[in-house]
C-alpha cells in the first residue's frame, strides 16, 4: 500500500513520458489527477492509522513493507510510517497537489515539468516513509537532482548558476550525511542500515567520541538541507531564481527532509550523543531564528524575504529538538511538547511557505518583479490576492488561529523550562517576524499605488484553488489542532522517553 | 448551560467571520446583522452571568482551552457586550454607503468575540491566543482606511508594540509549564515554584502593561487614534485596552503570592495615571486627549489591582467603558458633522449639538470623578487600598485624579464655550439632530454611566464586592470619599473657569514642558531611537554581510572545487592516465615481442589490449574539460566508490 502511495506519481510520470506527444492540457490534468489520487490514498492511510498502528512506541510503524535490496550490506527496501512521517506525507501530498493545480497553465515544456514534479513527489514521499538509511540517502540525493533540474530548467534570473550552487552545496552536505550513515553501519553489530534495528540497538551509545563524530557528520548533512545558519547561504539564490512551484516544493518539502532527519535518525539512533550535544542544536536554532528574521527584515525582494524567514522558522524546530534533548531527563512532558511543536512546525511551515511562494509567483507573473518598492495599494486592484496574502503573512508571523502559532507556542512552552535564556531570545524572533511581514503587507498591498501596481490583477480561479486550500488547512490546524496533534504526540512522547534513556 | 457560553462567543464570531469573508457583498446587510448579533450576544451575556457556565475544549496535548464565567467575568461580559452593542448601533448610522461595511462590522464582531473569550478564559493558552488575535484585529481596524499609508504605519506600530509585550504571555506560559502548572490553568499559577512564579507574573504584567498602554508603552495608543471613532470607542478605550487591567484583577491571587508584584503594579499604575493625565491636559486634539485619558485611567485600574481593590477595579473597568466609549462616540459624531476633532475647532460644538453635548458632559463628568458618578467611587476604592501601601502612593493617586478633573474641564470648557462662528454661519449650520441609532446609543451609554452611581451606596457596594469575589476588602472611609469628591469638583470648576476666562483657547502652550507632555513624553522618539533604528541598522548590516558571504561562498566553493578537481586531474594525469599509458606502452612492447616471436594470434590480442588501453587513456583524460560541475560529480562518484569499498572490505 505504502509503495503504491510512494510510486504512483512516478508511474504516472513514466506513462506521460511514454505517451506519444500528449497535449499540454492532458499532461496538466493527468498530473493533477495523480496528485489528487495520491492525496486521497494518504488520507486513507491517515484514517486507518490507529487500526494499523495499535502500539505507539518508537519503532512501531504502520503499513510496514520490507524487501531485500542489497543484502550484502544489510540494506533493505524498508518502508513504514509513524506519527512523525504521516503528517509530513500528508503535507507533501497536499503541497504537490497545490503545485499541480497552480501549474495547470504551464506551457513551457509542460510534459518535462510535470514528469519532473511527479518524480520529485515520489522521491519526497519515499524519503518520509523510508526506514532504511541507504534508501533514505538515495531519496535525499535524488531530491537534490530533481530540484537542480527544476531550477535550471524553469527558473528565471540566472537559473543555471543558482541551480549549480544549490546542487554543489546540498550535495556536499549529503556526503557528510552519508559518512555519518556509514559510521552507524560500521558501528552496528551485525552491520545494518535499517533504522528500526539501529534505533533498537543504538550502536554508538556510550562510545563518546565516535558517537559525537557520527552525530556531527549527520548533523552537518541535515543542517545544510534544513538549512540552519551558517549553512543557509545556498537558499536565497536558489529561491530567488527558482520558479514559484519549485520554490514552494523546495521550501515546503525539501527543507523538511533535513528537520525530519533529526527526529527520524539523529535523535532516536544517537540519543546519548544528542543529549550531550543538544546545546549545540539549541544555539544553532536560536542563531538561525534571530539571524534569519533580521536578515529577512532588511530585504526589499519579497521572495528573498520569504526565503530568509524559512531560516528563521526552521530555527524554531532546532531549538525545540535541542531543548527536548536537554529536558528529556527531568521534564518528559516539556520534551514531548517541544518535539510535538517541532513536527507541527514542519507541517505548518510547509503549508504556509508553500502558499507564500505561490503568491510571490503570482505577483511575479503579473508585475515582473519581486521588488516590494515597485508595488503598493494592490488591495484595491486585487482584493482576493491581498486577503490570501494577509492570511499567509499573519499565519507566518505566528498569529493564533493559524497553524504557525500552534507549532511555535508548543516549542516555546516546552523549551522555556530546559533552556530559559535561549528560548527568551528566540521569542524576539516572532517580534521581528511580525514587523517584517506587516511591513511587506504595507509595501505591497496597502497605501498608495507603486509603478508596477497597474499591471497586477486579482488571482485567477486556478491560483486561488491552489493557494486557498493550503491556508484553509493552516486555519484548521490553528483552530482545531487535535486531529494533527493526536498523530504526532504519541511519537513525540516515545521519542522524548527514548532520549531520556 | 454551556450553550449560553457557546452563544456568547460563537454568535459574534460566526456572524463576524461571515461578514468579513463576504466583504462588499455584505455591505447592505452588515450593519443590521451586526446590531442583531451584538444584541443577542448581550442577551447571552446576561444569561451567562446568571447561570455561570464553564466549558473547555482540547487544544494542545495535555492543555485544554477553557472559558468560564464567574463573578468577575460576569461583570466583564455584560460590560463588553453592552458597549459592543452601543458602539455597533452608533456605527450603523456613522458608516456610510461608501465605506466597506462588511469588513468593518465583520472585524468589530470578531473583535467582540475575541474580547469575550479574553475576559472569560481560564487557561493561559486561551488567553494568549485571543490576546494576540485582539492585537491583529486592532491592527486591521486602525488601518481600516488602508489607502492612506500613514494609517497603516500607525496600525503596524500599534501591533508590533503590543506584540512585543505579548511575548510576556509566551514567557508566562513557558514558566507556568516549567514550574509545574501543566494544564496552564490561571488558577494554578499561584502554586508555582519560586522562580518560575516570578517569571510568570513578570510576563503577565508585561503583557498587561503593553495592552493597557501603560508606561513606557503608552505611545501606541496615540497612534491607534487614526482609526475610525467607533473603533477607538470599543477597542482603544472600553475593552481591549482595559483587558490588561482586567487581567491583573484576575491574576490577583498570583500577584499577592509574590511579595513584589502588588506594590510594583500599583506604582506603575499610579505613575501612569499621573503622567498620562498630564499628557491629556496638553493635547489639542480631542481624540488624543481621550486616548491619554484612557491610559491614565487604566493606571487607576492597575493601581486597584496592585493594591488589591478588586471590587473597585472591576467597577472602574465597567464605568470607564461606559463613560469613555461615550466620549469617543461624541467625538466621532462631531468629527462627522463638523469635520474636526481639534479642540479649537470644536468650540461651541456642544451648544450646536445639544444631545451630543449632554452626553459628552455626562461622560466627561464621570471621567473627572465627580460625585456621585461611578468612577468617583471606583477611584476611591483604589485610593483607599493604596493608602494601605503607603501615603506616597495615595498622594500620587490623588494627584492623578485631580489631573483627570483638570483635563476634562479643558475639554468641557472648549465644547461649551460660545461658538466662534458668526450668527449667520451658526444659523446656516443649524442645530444638528443626531440620527436615531446615534441618539439611542449615546442615551443608553449615558444612562449606564449615571446608573452605575448606585455603587456609591454602601449596601450596593457590599453586594458588588461579594459578587466579584472580594467580600472582605474594606471600602474607603467617608473622609477619603469626601476629599476626592471635593477635589474633583474644585479642580474641575477652577480649570473650567480659568480656561473660559483666558479666551486664548484651549491649548496651554505657554506652560513649561508643554511640548514634552503634548508629545506623549517623547516615548515615540525614544522607541524609535532605542529600538527601531538600531534593529533596522543591525538587520541591514547582517543582510549586507550575508550577501557578501553568499557571493564569497560561491566563489570559494568554486575555487575549492576547482583546486580539488585540479588535483584529481593531476592525479589522473600522473596516476591513472600514466598507469594506463604505461600499460599501453607495456602492451605495445609485448606486442613487439610477440611479433618477434611471430605468433600472430597472440599479437592480435595484445594489439587489441594496447589500443584498448590507449583509448582508455584518452577517456581518462577527457574529464579535464574545465567544467566545474563535472569535476565535482567525479569527485563525488570517487568518494562514493571509496566509501563503498570501505564498507565492503569490512
Amino acid at each position: 500500500m505504502l509503495s503504491v502511495v510512494v510510486f504512483l506519481p512516478l508511474l504516472v510520470g513514466l506513462v506521460l513520458l511514454a505517451a506519444p506527444r500528449p497535449r499540454d492540457g492532458v499532461v496538466a490534468w493527468s498530473w493533477v489527477a495523480a496528485a489528487a489520487l495520491d492525496l486521497l490514498l494518504v488520507v486513507g492511510l491517515w484514517a486507518y492509522y490507529p487500526a494499523a498502528a495499535p502500539d505507539t512506541g518508537l519503532g512501531d510503524f504502520a503499513y510496514e513493507e520490507r524487501l531485500l535490496w542489497i543484502p550484502s550490506v544489510g540494506a533493505s527496501y524498508h518502508l513504514g510510517v509513524d506519527g512523525f512521517s504521516l503528517p509530513l506525507l500528508a503535507m507533501t501530498a497536499v503541497l504537490f497537489l497545490a503545485c499541480a493545480v497552480d501549474s495547470l497553465r504551464q506551457r513551457r515544456r509542460a510534459r518535462a515539468h510535470a514528469v519532473l514534479f511527479l518524480f520529485l513527489q515520489t522521491v519526497s514521499m519515499g524519503l518520509f516513509s523510508a526506514l532504511d538509511l541507504l534508501l533514505f540517502f538515495v531519496f535525499f540525493d535524488l531530491s537534490i537532482v530533481g530540484m537542480y533540474f527544476v531550477i535550471a530548467g524553469w527558473g528565471h534570473g540566472r537559473p543555471t548558476r543558482s541551480a549549480l550552487q544549490f546542487f554543489l552545496y546540498t550535495f556536499l552536505g549529503s556526503l557528510a550525511l552519508l559518512l555519518g550513515f556509514i559510521g552507524l553501519y560500521v558501528a552496528a553489530d551485525p552491520h545494518t542500515f535499517d533504522m528500526v534495528e539501529l534505533t533498537a540497538g543504538t550502536p554508538l551509545e556510550g562510545r563518546g567520541l565516535a558517537g559525537g563524530l557520527v552525530l556531527l557528520a549527520i548533523g552537518v548533512g541535515l543542517a545544510v538541507k534544513t538549512p540552519t545558519v551558517p549553512f543557509h547561504t545556498w537558499l536565497p539564490p536558489a529561491h530567488t531564481d527558482a520558479p514559484a512551484v519549485g520554490s514552494a516544493i523546495l521550501a515546503g518539502v525539501l527543507l523538511k527532509m533535513g528537520t525530519y532527519g533529526f527526529v527520524r535518525i539523529a535523535m532516536p539512533i544517537l540519543p546519548g550523543a544528542w543529549v550531550e550535544y543538544a546545546m549545540v542544536a539549541v544555539v544553532v536554532g536560536v542563531v538561525s531564528v534571530l539571524y534569519g528574521s533580521l536578515v529577512a527584515l532588511a530585504q526589499t525582494d519579497v521572495k528573498r524575504m520569504i526565503a530568509y524567514t524559512s531560516v528563521n522558522h526552521m530555527g524554531y524546530v532546532l531549538l525545540g529538538l535541542g531543548a527536548a534533548g536537554l529536558a528529556a531527563g527531568e521534564r518528559p512532558e516539556a520534551a514531548s511538547l517541544a518535539v510535538t511543536g517541532a513536527v507541527t512546525q514542519m507541517v505548518s511551515h510547509g503549508l504556509l511557505t508553500g502558499a507564500l511562494f505561490l503568491l510571490a509567483g503570482a505577483l511575479h507573473d503579473r508585475g515582473g518583479t519581486y521588488d516590494m518598492g515597485s508595488y503598493g495599494g494592490l488591495a484595491a486592484r486585487a482584493p482576493r490576492f491581498a486577503a490570501l496574502a494577509a492570511v499567509a503573512f499573519f499565519g507566518s508571523l505566528g498569529l493564533p488561529g493559524l497553524s504557525g502559532f500552534i507549532a511555535e507556542f508548543q516549542i516555546f512552552a516546552g523549551s522555556l523550562g530546559p533552556v530559559p535564556v535561549p528560548t527568551a531570545l528566540a521569542l524576539l524572533g516572532i517580534l521581528v517576524t511580525a514587523a517584517l511581514f506587516l511591513r511587506a503587507l504595507q509595501r505591497l498591498f496597502l497605501g498608495g499605488p507603486g509603478p508596477c501596481t497597474a499591471r497586477v490583477g486579482d488571482l485567477s480561479a486556478r491560483e486561488t484553488a491552489a493557494i486557498a486550500p493550503l491556508l484553509a488547512l493552516s486555519l484548521l490546524i490553528g483552530l482545531a489542532p487535535h486531529f494533527l496533534l493526536d498523530r504526532i504526540e504519541p511519537a513525540a512522547r516515545a521519542l522524548a522517553a527514548l532520549v531520556a534513556g | 448551560m454551556t450553550a449560553a457560553l457557546g452563544a456568547l462567543i460563537g454568535l459574534p464570531a460566526v456572524v463576524g467571520a461571515v461578514l468579513l469573508v463576504s466583504e462588499r457583498r455584505a455591505d447592505a446587510v452588515a450593519a443590521p446583522c451586526a446590531v442583531t448579533a451584538t444584541a443577542l450576544t448581550l442577551v447571552a451575556a446576561v444569561v451567562a452571568a446568571v447561570t455561570r457556565p464553564a466549558a473547555s475544549v482540547p487544544m494542545l496535548p495535555g492543555i485544554r482551552a477553557g472559558t468560564a464565567v464567574d463573578g468577575l467575568s460576569a461583570v466583564a461580559v455584560i460590560t463588553v457586550s453592552a458597549v459592543s452593542l452601543m458602539v455597533v448601533l452608533f456605527a450603523s448610522a456613522e458608516m456610510g454607503r461608501e465605506e466597506a461595511r462588511g469588513r468593518f462590522f465583520g472585524l468589530m464582531l470578531l473583535f467582540t468575540a475575541a474580547v469575550l473569550v479574553a475576559v472569560t478564559s481560564t487557561t493561559l493558552v486561551t488567553l494568549l491566543m485571543v490576546w494576540e488575535i485582539m492585537g491583529a484585529l486592532s491592527y486591521a481596524l486602525i488601518g481600516y482606511w488602508w489607502h492612506e499609508a500613514h494609517r497603516v504605519r500607525s496600525a503596524t506600530l500599534a501591533f508590533v508594540t503590543t506584540r512585543g509585550t505579548d511575548l510576556g504571555l509566551y514567557l508566562a506560559a513557558g514558566a507556568a509549564l516549567a514550574g509545574g502548572a501543566e494544564a496552564l490553568q490561571l488558577s494554578a499559577l499561584a502554586s508555582l515554584e519560586g522562580g518560575w512564579r516570578d517569571a510568570a507574573v513578570a510576563g503577565m504584567i508585561l503583557a498587561a502593561l503593553g495592552k493597557s498602554a501603560q508606561l513606557p508603552f503608552s505611545f501606541w495608543l496615540s497612534h491607534a487614534m487614526v482609526g475610525p471613532s467607533p473603533v477607538s470607542a470599543l477597542l482603544h478605550s472600553a475593552t481591549m485596552v482595559a483587558a490588561g487591567g482586567y487581567l491583573m484583577l484576575r491574576a490577583r491571587p498570583v500577584l499577592s503570592a509574590t511579595e513584589w508584584a502588588g506594590p510594583a503594579l500599583a506604582w506603575l499604575g499610579a505613575v501612569t495615571a499621573l503622567l498620562l493625565g498630564a499628557v491629556a491636559f496638553h493635547q489639542s486634539d480631542l481624540k488624543q486627549l481621550l486616548a491619554a485619558s484612557t491610559a491614565s485611567h487604566m493606571g487607576f485600574l492597575f493601581l486597584a489591582a496592585g493594591a488589591g481593590a478588586v471590587g473597585g477595579g472591576i467597577l472602574h473597568f465597567s464605568a470607564h467603558a461606559a463613560a469613555k466609549s461615550l466620549l469617543f462616540l461624541c467625538a466621532g459624531a462631531w468629527l462627522a458633522s463638523l469635520g474636526t476633532q481639534g479642540l479649537r475647532g470644536l468650540r461651541g460644538a456642544a451648544r450646536r449639538h445639544p444631545l451630543v453635548g449632554a452626553a459628552f458632559t455626562v461622560g466627561a463628568l464621570a471621567v473627572a470623578g465627580v460625585p456621585p458618578l461611578p468612577l468617583w467611587t471606583a477611584k476611591d476604592e483604589a485610593l483607599a487600598a493604596a493608602l494601605h501601601l503607603g501615603p506616597a502612593l495615595y498622594v500620587t493617586g490623588l494627584a492623578a485624579s485631580a489631573v483627570s478633573a483638570a483635563y476634562t474641564a479643558r475639554a468641557l470648557a472648549a465644547v461649551w464655550s460660545p461658538s466662534p462662528l458668526t450668527g449667520e454661519e451658526a444659523s446656516r449650520s443649524g442645530v444638528r439632530r443626531a440620527p436615531l441609532p446615534e441618539a439611542l446609543s449615546l442615551a443608553a451609554l449615558s444612562s449606564a454611566a449615571i446608573g452605575l452611581s448606585v455603587l456609591a451606596l454602601p449596601v450596593v457596594a457590599r453586594w458588588w464586592r461579594a459578587l466579584v469575589g472580594a467580600p472582605d476588602t474594606p471600602g474607603p472611609a467617608a473622609w477619603e470619599m469626601a476629599l476626592s469628591g471635593l477635589l474633583a469638583v474644585a479642580v474641575l470648576a477652577l480649570t473650567w473657569w480659568a480656561v473660559a476666562r483666558s479666551r486664548a483657547g484651549a491649548v496651554p502652550d505657554q506652560v513649561p514642558g508643554h511640548r514634552f507632555l503634548g508629545g506623549w513624553l517623547g516615548l515615540d522618539t525614544a522607541a524609535r531611537t532605542l529600538v527601531t533604528r538600531p534593529v533596522t541598522a543591525l538587520a541591514r548590516a547582517l543582510a549586507a554581510a550575508d550577501d557578501h558571504v553568499i557571493a564569497g561562498g560561491a566563489r570559494t566553493a568554486a575555487r575549492a572545487t576547482a583546486s580539488l578537481s585540479g588535483r584529481l586531474s593531476a592525479f589522473d594525469d600522473r596516476g591513472l592516465a600514466g598507469g594506463v599509458r604505461s600499460a599501453s606502452g607495456w602492451g605495445t612492447h609485448a606486442a613487439d615481442l610477440a611479433r618477434l616471436r611471430g605468433e600472430g594470434a597472440v599479437e592480435g590480442a595484445v594489439r587489441a589490449v594496447a589500443s584498448g588501453a590507449r583509448s582508455l587513456a584518452v577517456w581518462a583524460l577527457r574529464p579535464q574539460t574545465g567544467l566545474l560541475h563535472q569535476y565535482y560529480v567525479q569527485a563525488v562518484i570517487a568518494l562514493v566508490v571509496l566509501a563503498a569499498v570501505v564498507v565492503l572490505m569490512r
